[in-house]
């Protein structure tokens, strides 16, 4: 009897020891920024913002959705923030920027919301930008991609490509291949007109010139273009040995598409904002080049919260359907955003824009994506960019080599 | 703007991509003309129903795994069926031709948010072993499917000029479009010519879906894209004309590609509208 009672104590011990090993980890998981403690209580601090869950935006804008909830459940499974629990004030935008500003002003004269935090896209970011602006709220954003735009004192951007990104980046792809041994003489360079791609595309024309690369073939082309097999007879003549695609969506994958139907494949090619998943699901999409932040595997994602962070987005978007269920760049932007807001708030004990922006200006911040600073050029830390390529059938960072796979070489032909 | 030579085979490949391009307008075009032209609807539901046929065949033969024909066979009766129907409602809410725009304009949006409901926002794509087998001719290749979608387009828009020119059928909807009153007096029920055209152009938009499905990635917001440029297709053809649309058709696609080959391809929009406003000044008479 008592020896039962006894192994029966032990057990329990052995039982309470592992779910208090399993909760450690647990905590460890969410990551510093996120200790745990009470359940929040009292009335949530509601953030406000819009996402584009209708229209031709929406299938980026879900990705954003899945990585704001992960965080949300995350914090409000913590102890809230400031111990009250957050609720997203989500509005949808329908990929319009026109209707994203009113949705802002909405957010803040009628539902008055105590924070802001940004939609997808520069056009709706720029939106919202001037709302923020104009009714004294700070504004964390994740996908602005013409920061010379962003002149607004609050606003934060999470997506830290580089402040004079046309000049930097470009050399980062070029000096990466030619690292790797592609013997890179000339180079094409396709284009759409988008604002966000095009003044990128033109810094790659810039620094290909500098370098001594010789341009054989440079096209604009309008956004919305849906046939594109006359510029793809046009890059089979030119037979470059980079393909420079300013796309952005689903264009990459027009383009190669109509470029195998003319028995071509790049020797190299490079897509600026490609959707992430057709290209890397398409065979043609193989070695394709693209700019990334992020991508979900060591070293980058070495952190326990980056790992959980990996580990929930594929159980949610396998769960909603997504066909490529991987996390990628814009899933850490969506997070990381709300990393940043968190971290403000916190340190600052405060809801009052002013002193949140203030505090952002002075510190830095730890996120998914790094190390975030915003004391440069309209708010613009470190150029955190890197370069990312398809392989078999994944995204996954080759250089700079630092932030490579483990095992991964950058492939050249 | 660059202005090269173009190669022979540039502008050979260019032709080439201009014809199946449109092809694909003719295609997209014809349902459409023949509703604005015979019945004075104005669908723009038609680009919804293209897609809601393009998401149907995909889960059809992409992911339930019927072969391409047999979801062809499902789906083109069954959009004749929804032509019918919207026919039906269209007549017993009397829409007449400016109404239409904004009546078919809500269903478009319907559609596409049930589409969105179903298959997500985000980018699906049919991929098939022919999917971009192309055949090769000297140094031009021609795409398989485009090339089907191309004579697909031409047979279709023949074949329904020829049923408007010479069957009974045919000629009673040319008489109940031009005069529906002494139509009647000669014995043409209207109505039922009316469901049978409004049903034959929703199988015409799922005949277009087939091959928008097997050529391009899909999105619901997509739907629209094509909106403008078959538009011009249309009033260029000149409304309720299948030939004139099949014509219409290639010289946009081709004046487009070629422009994209031996100019800057921000110009090619451009064509297909400056072309559209020529014809709207000297023929106003065509809409």
């Amino acid at each position: 009897m008592r020896s039962n009672t006894r192994r029966m104590s032990v057990n329990l011990l052995a039982k309470t020891r592992g779910i208090a090993a399993a909760l450690a980890l647990g905590v460890l998981a969410l990551g510093v920024s996120l200790p745990g403690g009470a359940a929040p209580s009292g009335p949530p601090i509601r953030v406000g913002g819009t996402l584009a869950l209708t229209g031709p935006l929406a299938s980026t804008s879900m990705v954003h959705k899945l990585a704001g909830e992960i965080f949300l459940e995350q914090v409000n499974k913590a102890d809230g923030m400031l111990g009250r629990p957050v609720e997203w004030v989500l509005l949808d935008d329908q990929s319009k920027p026109d209707l994203t500003r009113t949705l802002y002003d909405r957010l803040v004269t009628a539902d008055k919301v105590d924070l802001l935090i940004g939609p997808y896209a520069t056009g709706s970011i720029l939106s919202a930008m001037a709302v923020a602006e104009r009714q004294g709220k700070m504004l964390i954003h994740n996908t602005f991609g013409i920061p010379k735009l962003a002149k607004y004192a609050m606003q934060f951007p999470v997506y830290q490509f580089g402040y004079t990104a046309e000049e930097t980046f470009p050399p980062k792809l070029y000096d990466g291949l030619a690292a790797s041994g592609a013997p890179i003489k000339t180079i094409a360079i396709v284009t759409s007109k988008f604002p966000s791609v095009h003044f990128m595309s033109v810094g790659a024309r810039e620094v290909a010139k500098k370098r001594g690369l010789n341009e054989v073939l440079y096209l604009e082309f309008e956004f919305g273009n849906r046939d594109f097999g006359a510029i793809a007879a046009r890059v089979r003549d030119a037979n470059p040995d980079l393909l420079w695609m300013g796309s952005i969506g689903l264009e990459s994958n027009m383009l190669l598409e109509a470029l195998k139907k003319l028995n071509y494949t790049p020797k190299n090619h490079f897509h600026l904002y490609p959707a992430p998943a057709p290209l890397a699901l398409a065979p043609e999409g193989e070695r394709a080049l693209a700019m990334t932040l992020w991508e979900p595997h060591p070293p980058i994602t070495s952190s326990p919260t980056a790992a959980e962070f990996v580990k929930l987005y594929r159980e949610r978007a396998e769960k909603a359907k997504l066909p490529y269920p991987e996390p990628d760049m814009q899933a850490a932007l969506g997070y990381s955003q709300w990393q940043v807001l968190y971290a403000a708030v916190t340190a600052t004990k405060s809801l009052d824009d002013k002193v949140l922006a203030n505090w952002l200006r002075a510190n830095r911040v730890e996120t998914l994506l790094g190390t975030l600073r915003f004391n440069g050029p309209s708010n613009y830390g470190d150029d955190l960019s890197k370069v990312k390529q398809i392989q078999n059938h994944k995204w996954t960072t080759v250089w700079p080599k630092e932030f490579a796979a483990p095992g991964v070489k950058f492939q050249v032909p | 703007m660059s202005l090269a030579m173009p190669s022979a085979t540039l502008l050979g490949q260019s032709l080439l991509s201009g014809v199946f391009v449109g092809g694909l307008y003719a295609l997209l075009g014809l349902g459409l003309s023949l509703s604005w032209g015979y019945l004075r609807l104005i669908n723009l539901a038609h680009f919804a129903l293209a897609f809601l046929g393009a998401y149907l065949v995909l889960q059809l033969a992409g992911v339930i795994g019927l072969p391409v024909i047999a979801a062809l066979l499902i789906v083109v009766p069954a959009f004749f069926a929804l032509g019918v129907a919207m026919q039906i409602l269209f007549t017993r809410f009397a829409v007449g031709e400016f109404a239409s725009l904004l009546v078919t304009f809500g269903i478009a949006i319907i559609v596409e948010s049930a589409i969105q409901w179903f298959w997500t926002a985000d980018l699906r794509k049919f991929n098939f072993e022919f999917g971009t087998v192309s055949l090769q001719l000297g140094t031009l290749f021609i795409p398989v499917v485009e090339a089907i979608m191309f004579l697909v387009a031409a047979a279709l828009s023949i074949g329904t000029w020829a049923f408007l020119r010479f069957t009974p059928v045919g000629k009673a909807l040319r008489a109940s479009a031009e005069n529906p009153d002494i139509a009647a007096a000669f014995g043409v029920n209207h109505r039922r010519i009316a469901l049978m055209l409004s049903g034959f152009a929703a199988a015409l938009a799922a005949v277009a879906g087939v091959f928008i499905a097997m050529a391009y990635t899909l999105s619901p917001a997509q739907m629209f894209a094509w909106m403008g440029v078959v538009f011009a297709v249309v009033i260029l053809g000149g409304l309720g004309n299948p030939l004139g649309v099949l014509a219409a058709g290639l010289v946009i696609g081709v004046s487009e590609s070629l422009t994209m080959a031996v100019t800057a391809p921000t110009w090619a929009p451009l064509v297909s509208f400056a072309l559209l406003i020529m014809v709207l000044v000297l023929r106003p008479d065509r809409v």
